[in-house]
């Protein structure tokens, strides 16, 4: 027989709880994921085409006007710039959607018990979706360029690992805020968009003068992209300071987030 | 001492020990952080605090059919949430002996954009069920709910009278030790409500503890074996149905009778 006490001196649960209960969830988890895909391409005419050509759309706009206006010297500029686009897509959707995806199942929250952390678990999940499909079209753009592609693409799934934990930390964070202050959303999108041009995407890190490189090292979007974009771009595993970079960044996030988010959870019922 | 601790363990399904829920709000609705931030560097941010249950102390039998009455805010469904850990007790504790199976509003788990079944596989993973464990149940479910051909059409081609159905199929079908059923029996037609009255008394005599929160005074009286009378926030009485329920109704009727005299003179 199952005895639970609830009280709030014994629910104070640690983050390792908390993701023990989402493997007792999982197949919430995969639902949740399912009806994100299908609501999203559902009234759709393009449906699934739509998460391949809007990044291509994008892609053919940025290198047009990057490569005319800045006149980068970057060779096969379009895998260079839609690697980056993809992986920013990725992190920004996934973090935003987390929290939406959480305020949006109040409903929910007080009616049954869930582990809370389950939204930001589908909120990857369903990124991580999208970014295979989306991956579809960079290839084929990789081909047309003639990009070698080797063995460092098997790097690839340990560069998605540490962008989704990166990205579920993050997610964890603003969605513990985004609880209790309704504008956290809105100024979190606006430091999205700082953020993303802090993060080397469309220019070569080389543009930036001497003084301002340190900016790009504090980033750990810039490390987190370098571990992507390098076994993509130019078939090479990258630099072993970089993954180091790469995983100490989405590490603190995990933990950072944790602790946020499992401190309030608790809370959460009571605000929603 | 020992042998008659263990002795509680058996039989007791839920006791709650001086739970108190208290919602604290910003005054002036502060739900914006920038609001926050200046008015705390104003340092006038106050705050207003709302108990929705003061220092309740229960304790329910394994197999015991209880029902909660009491007018509207006066805390019933904050102590099925208390059960049902949606909220975690301010103060206190509760301590819940089995599963337990939440039947708070019916419907509400489901997405109006997904078909029947696909609700159905949802609904389920909520409670821990896989797909396949679902699909073994999928016959019984269509047969109690009675929707037929509907179950590959989207949820928002439904009327309430099958949603209610449905969603009282599924969360009926897991075995529970302990249910909470919160107004729900107040939807649906007539035959449909006889159906869900029945399944209840069966889950009674199998052994299953009810926590009923109903309006329905009758329901209870059919349902119930003890009553609890909750007036703001607290347990102002608990005892056999027949006992209570007509205090109750007295009262109800006095507190109508006193306010026409008063709209009078």
């Amino acid at each position: 027989m199952k005895t639970v006490v609830y009280a709030p001196s014994k629910v104070q649960r640690t983050f390792i709880d908390e993701i023990g209960s989402l493997i007792k969830y999982r197949f919430l988890i995969g639902e949740l994921i399912l009806r994100n895909i299908k609501t999203r391409y559902k009234r759709s005419l393009l449906g699934v085409a739509w998460t391949m050509v809007n990044p291509l759309l994008t892609m053919l706009v940025m290198t047009v006007v990057f490569s005319q206006l800045f006149a980068f010297d970057i060779p096969r500029y379009p895998v260079y710039i839609l690697s980056g686009l993809l992986l920013w897509n990725f992190f920004s959707e996934t973090t935003v959607s987390a929290t939406r995806n959480l305020l949006w199942s109040s409903k929910l929250l007080k009616r049954i018990y869930i582990p809370k952390s389950l939204f930001a678990t589908a909120a990857v999940g369903t990124g991580l979706v999208n970014l295979l499909i989306a991956l579809v079209p960079l290839g084929f753009i990789i081909l047309i360029t003639g990009t070698r592609i080797g063995f460092a693409i098997f790097f690839l799934p340990i560069s998605l690992l540490i962008i989704s934990l990166f990205s579920f930390g993050v997610g964890l964070a603003i969605s513990a805020q985004a609880v209790f202050f309704a504008d956290v959303v809105d100024m979190y999108q606006i430091i999205l968009v700082a953020w993303m041009y802090l993060t080397p995407i469309f220019y070569p890190l080389n543009i930036l003068p001497d003084k301002f490189q340190w900016v790009i090292h504090i980033n750990p979007m810039y490390y987190i992209l370098e571990c992507f974009r390098s076994p993509l771009y130019m078939n090479k595993i990258p630099e072993p300071q970089i993954i180091l970079g790469a995983i100490i960044s989405a590490i603190t996030a995990l933990v950072v987030g944790g602790f946020l988010f499992t401190r309030k959870a608790d809370d959460f019922a009571y605000y929603l | 001492m020992m042998i008659e601790k263990e002795h509680n363990l058996d039989n007791i399904a839920i006791h709650l020990k001086d739970i108190t829920i208290r919602y604290r709000m910003l005054q002036e609705r502060t739900t914006s952080l920038k609001e926050f931030a200046l008015n705390w560097i104003k340092g006038k941010n106050s705050y207003n605090h709302f108990l929705a249950l003061r220092e309740i102390t229960l304790k329910v039998k394994k197999g015991e059919s209880i029902g909660i009455i009491g007018d509207n805010g006066a805390g019933k469904s904050t102590l099925l949430r208390v059960i049902a850990r949606i909220l975690i007790p301010t103060m206190g504790q509760a301590h819940v002996y089995g599963n337990v199976t939440p039947i708070l509003e019916l419907g509400a788990l489901f997405d109006p954009e997904l078909t029947g079944r696909e609700n159905i596989y949802l609904n389920g993973a909520m409670f821990g069920f896989s797909r396949q464990a679902m699909n073994d149940k999928l016959d019984r479910l269509l047969d109690f709910a009675g929707i037929g051909d509907f179950i590959d059409s989207p949820l928002r081609t439904y009327s309430n009278g099958m949603i209610a159905r449905l969603a009282f199929a599924i969360t009926t079908d897991i075995e529970a030790d302990i249910v909470l059923i919160d107004e729900v029996l107040a939807v649906g037609d007539n035959n449909f409500r006889q159906k869900c009255i029945s399944r209840m008394e069966t889950f009674n005599k199998n052994g299953t503890t009810l926590v009923t929160v109903s309006h329905n005074l009758s329901l209870l009286e059919k349902l119930c074996s003890r009553v609890i009378w909750m007036e703001h926030g607290r347990i102002k009485a608990d005892g056999h149905p027949e006992d209570i329920i007509p205090i109750y109704k007295q009262t109800k009727t006095q507190a109508l009778f006193d306010k026409s005299q008063a709209d009078f003179t």
